[in-house]
């Protein structure tokens, strides 16, 4: 199994009867991916695009057995059904929506605590573009026909900079493990440090590429953990070099307010650390192949 | 969302938490009224911008007749403010408070903020107050006190208390603080803020606690519940740029460099602007259209980027997933048909149904300028800008 899905794991999708979340149903469905049902309170009994929906999403675990969720409802709602998957079991949440009140976020993270860490929901999102595994499974948005099949991780908080990686990857004849987009929100599930811990323990993954941007302490956090327990190689771009101090650079996250969260100085402190830096956005790709040719000859 | 500090106090006001007497004005006449209005003999003129550093830049004066309080106002009013916050254009200066000038003994500082971190509310304090937050934690770093306040209990009175006596205040005063404290965070939770600032929080010579300037800032995530706070808003502190762009729901920062920027996606969107700064060339601005873009969105974004007279060259990049290439290339085509288009356009395109986007650049017969890489894109903008202003 890649890190987060596989060909069978049995995903449900929250909002499905809206347009965005019809739309993107449908895209991985075509993909492959195993959506066995769908939640929209009020709708229980019909069926959409051949699968059944249910009122509330305990009801459409009990059902089909559902393990993961992508959560497409809007902002005002959305943090209630993340809570509401968990409370139904599910395992995983991949949430694209974006707007969501930040202390409706902290009330969601502290909520997930409630359980213990095994049976305990991973949330990834929200804000975010979703999951994709090439060739097995995807939950997200993203534009499957740019991933080949491969052994490269990426993990990133922006949506178009990950396609951006994954083209350039390809174009290399590079293929991808599982590309995850954690999110441009400030309060998010899962963070860098998080998914990496999951690719140093994938067999099906030999090197990670880490995308940041301005704002918060999660890729610092990220680079430490590397530094201190993995064993895999880790190549970084931070993007936001001209970003102003205090302007919030459209994703609700991505904004300097602190010592630390400027695109240089995470670099800098990258760099420190012994992480392979991208010059600049056009080289993710060159960048990995050369730390992963590295890597291969020594 | 930013609000004045007027605004600001008179929510904390709400919440129990004292605050000067004072009164709003547009005017030097309506100024001085106010100052009757408040009575006493001495008064703080202060100018209401969506900034900090006021006072070093001459933003706020100390008053003792009608005439200086006249003065000042004609003096600030209708000016713009520029701060080491703000940029060299600074804020106008369209209202003024007027307060009654308050007897400080001790100046002590008290912010409420979202910690990335610990993804809490975290409140800090330091008896250091009057200093910005930034200095303190050089200068006095062992005068911060924090507390994180867990999101299911919300702030403990023993935190608070607690807090308070580690300020070193007397104990007439702790449950004043206390009484503050928990004050300003149900402010924060109540209305979805993401920063209330309260610097400083001046112990006065008659012993009372009273909040002498005071800042907030708001979720825009949350503002859909809080109309309230909506209504706060004031365009006059904004950048024109923006809230035009705002106004058709496109995320746009302005910048003060030359090639405008048309881009799908925050990181993509910052990432071509580190492009074009690598390449040599600045932006001019920050411009996300966002997803699934319609050929009518991207004519708006061309409207808003093309607004901006130091614009001199455009780029397009979009790496299209739940876009279509077709669409933004039927947008600019339009652009070109509809707007007077004198510059040199760039467009890069990538990502869902890129063929068809291309053949619509291409057959239109226009003079656009293509691009496969991003790093193509970013050299093509800044090799196309006129010569004078790359020889600067």
């Amino acid at each position: 199994m890649a890190i987060l899905i596989d060909k069978s794991t049995p995903i449900i999708v929250q909002g499905i009867s809206g347009r965005i979340g019809m739309f993107h149903t449908e895209q991985a469905i075509n993909y492959g991916a195993n959506i066995v049902g769908g939640v929209t309170p009020g709708r229980g009994g019909e069926t959409m695009l051949g699968k059944p929906v249910f009122n509330t999403v305990k009801g459409a675990v009990a059902e089909t057995g559902a393990e993961a969720s992508m959560v497409f409802v809007p902002p005002p709602f959305a943090a209630d059904a993340i809570m509401e998957a968990a409370d139904a079991g599910v395992r995983l949440a991949v949430c694209v929506t974006d707007g969501i009140p930040s202390q409706d976020m902290m009330k969601v993270k502290r909520y997930l605590r409630r359980y213990r860490a095994e049976t305990r929901l991973r949330l990834v999102g929200p804000n975010c573009a979703g999951v994709i595994s090439p060739g097995k499974s995807m939950m997200g948005i993203m534009p499957d026909h740019i991933y080949s099949e491969g052994r490269i991780g990426i993990v990133g908080r922006s949506g178009t900079l990950g396609y951006e990686a994954a083209s350039q990857l390809k174009t290399l004849g590079l293929g991808v493990s599982t590309s995850v987009g954690i999110g441009g929100d400030p309060i998010n599930g899962s963070s860098f440090r998080d998914i990496l811990e999951l690719f140093e323990n994938d067999p099906e993954t030999d090197a990670v590429l880490m995308i940041g941007e301005i704002g918060g302490p999660q890729e610092a956090e990220g680079a430490r953990y590397w530094r201190e327990n993995m064993k895999k190689p880790l190549a970084a771009y931070v993007a936001g070099l001209s970003a102003p101090k205090g302007r919030k650079m459209g994703h609700a996250g991505a904004i300097i307010s602190a010592f630390g969260e400027s695109a240089q100085e995470k670099v800098t402190l990258l760099q420190e650390l012994g992480v392979t830096i991208c010059p600049n956005p056009s080289s993710m790709g060159e960048t990995v192949a050369r730390m992963v040719g590295a890597e291969a000859m020594a | 969302m930013d609000i004045h500090e007027y605004q600001a106090k008179e929510l904390l006001a709400g919440y129990g938490i004292p605050v000067p007497v004072g009164g709003l004005a547009y005017s030097p006449e309506q100024a001085s009224y106010r100052a009757r209005e408040i009575g006493g003999d001495r008064w703080v003129v202060k100018a209401q911008i969506h900034s900090g550093g006021r006072g070093e830049a001459g933003g706020v004066r100390i008053c003792s007749s009608e005439t200086e309080i006249q003065e000042a106002a004609s003096d600030m009013l209708g000016r713009r403010l520029v701060t080491r916050q703000t940029d060299s254009r600074g804020k106008l200066v369209g209202r003024l408070y007027v307060e009654e000038a308050t007897d400080i003994a001790q100046e002590l500082y008290l912010g409420i903020v979202l910690d990335r971190a610990s993804e809490r509310i975290m409140l800090v304090a330091s008896s250091a107050g009057g200093m910005e937050i930034e200095e303190i934690a050089v200068e006095e770093p062992d005068s911060l006190l924090r507390i994180s306040i867990d999101p299911a209990a919300g702030l403990l009175e023993y935190q608070a208390r607690e807090l308070a006596f580690g300020l070193g205040l007397d104990s007439r005063l702790v449950n004043k603080l206390v009484k503050i404290l928990m004050a300003s965070y149900r402010a924060f939770r109540d209305l979805d803020a993401t920063m209330v600032e309260i610097n400083p929080l001046v112990v006065t010579g008659s012993d009372d606690l009273v909040a002498l300037d005071a800042k907030m800032s708001f979720d825009d995530n949350a503002l859909f519940r809080r109309p309230q706070i909506s209504e706060l808003r004031d365009r006059s502190q904004e950048d024109p740029r923006e809230s035009a762009a705002a106004d058709r729901g496109l995320a746009y920062v302005g910048l003060e460099g030359d090639i405008g920027c048309m881009i799908n996606g925050a990181g993509l969107a910052m990432a071509t602007m580190d492009m074009i700064k690598l390449a040599g060339g600045a932006p001019a601005n920050f411009l996300d259209i966002g997803g699934g873009a319609s050929p009518e969105r991207v004519l708006k974004a061309f409207r808003v980027v093309l607004g901006d007279a130091n614009v001199k060259v455009m780029l397009v990049n979009i790496f299209a997933g739940i876009n279509r290439c077709d669409w933004v290339a039927e947008g600019v085509v339009q652009a070109f048909q509809k707007l007077d288009v004198q510059m040199p356009v760039i467009v890069r395109l990538s990502g869902t149904n890129v063929d068809e986007g291309r053949r619509i650049i291409a057959q239109s017969g226009l003079p656009i300028i293509t691009a496969e890489t991003l790093a193509e894109a970013a050299e093509k903008a800044v090799a196309a800008r006129p010569t004078a202003e790359k020889a600067a």
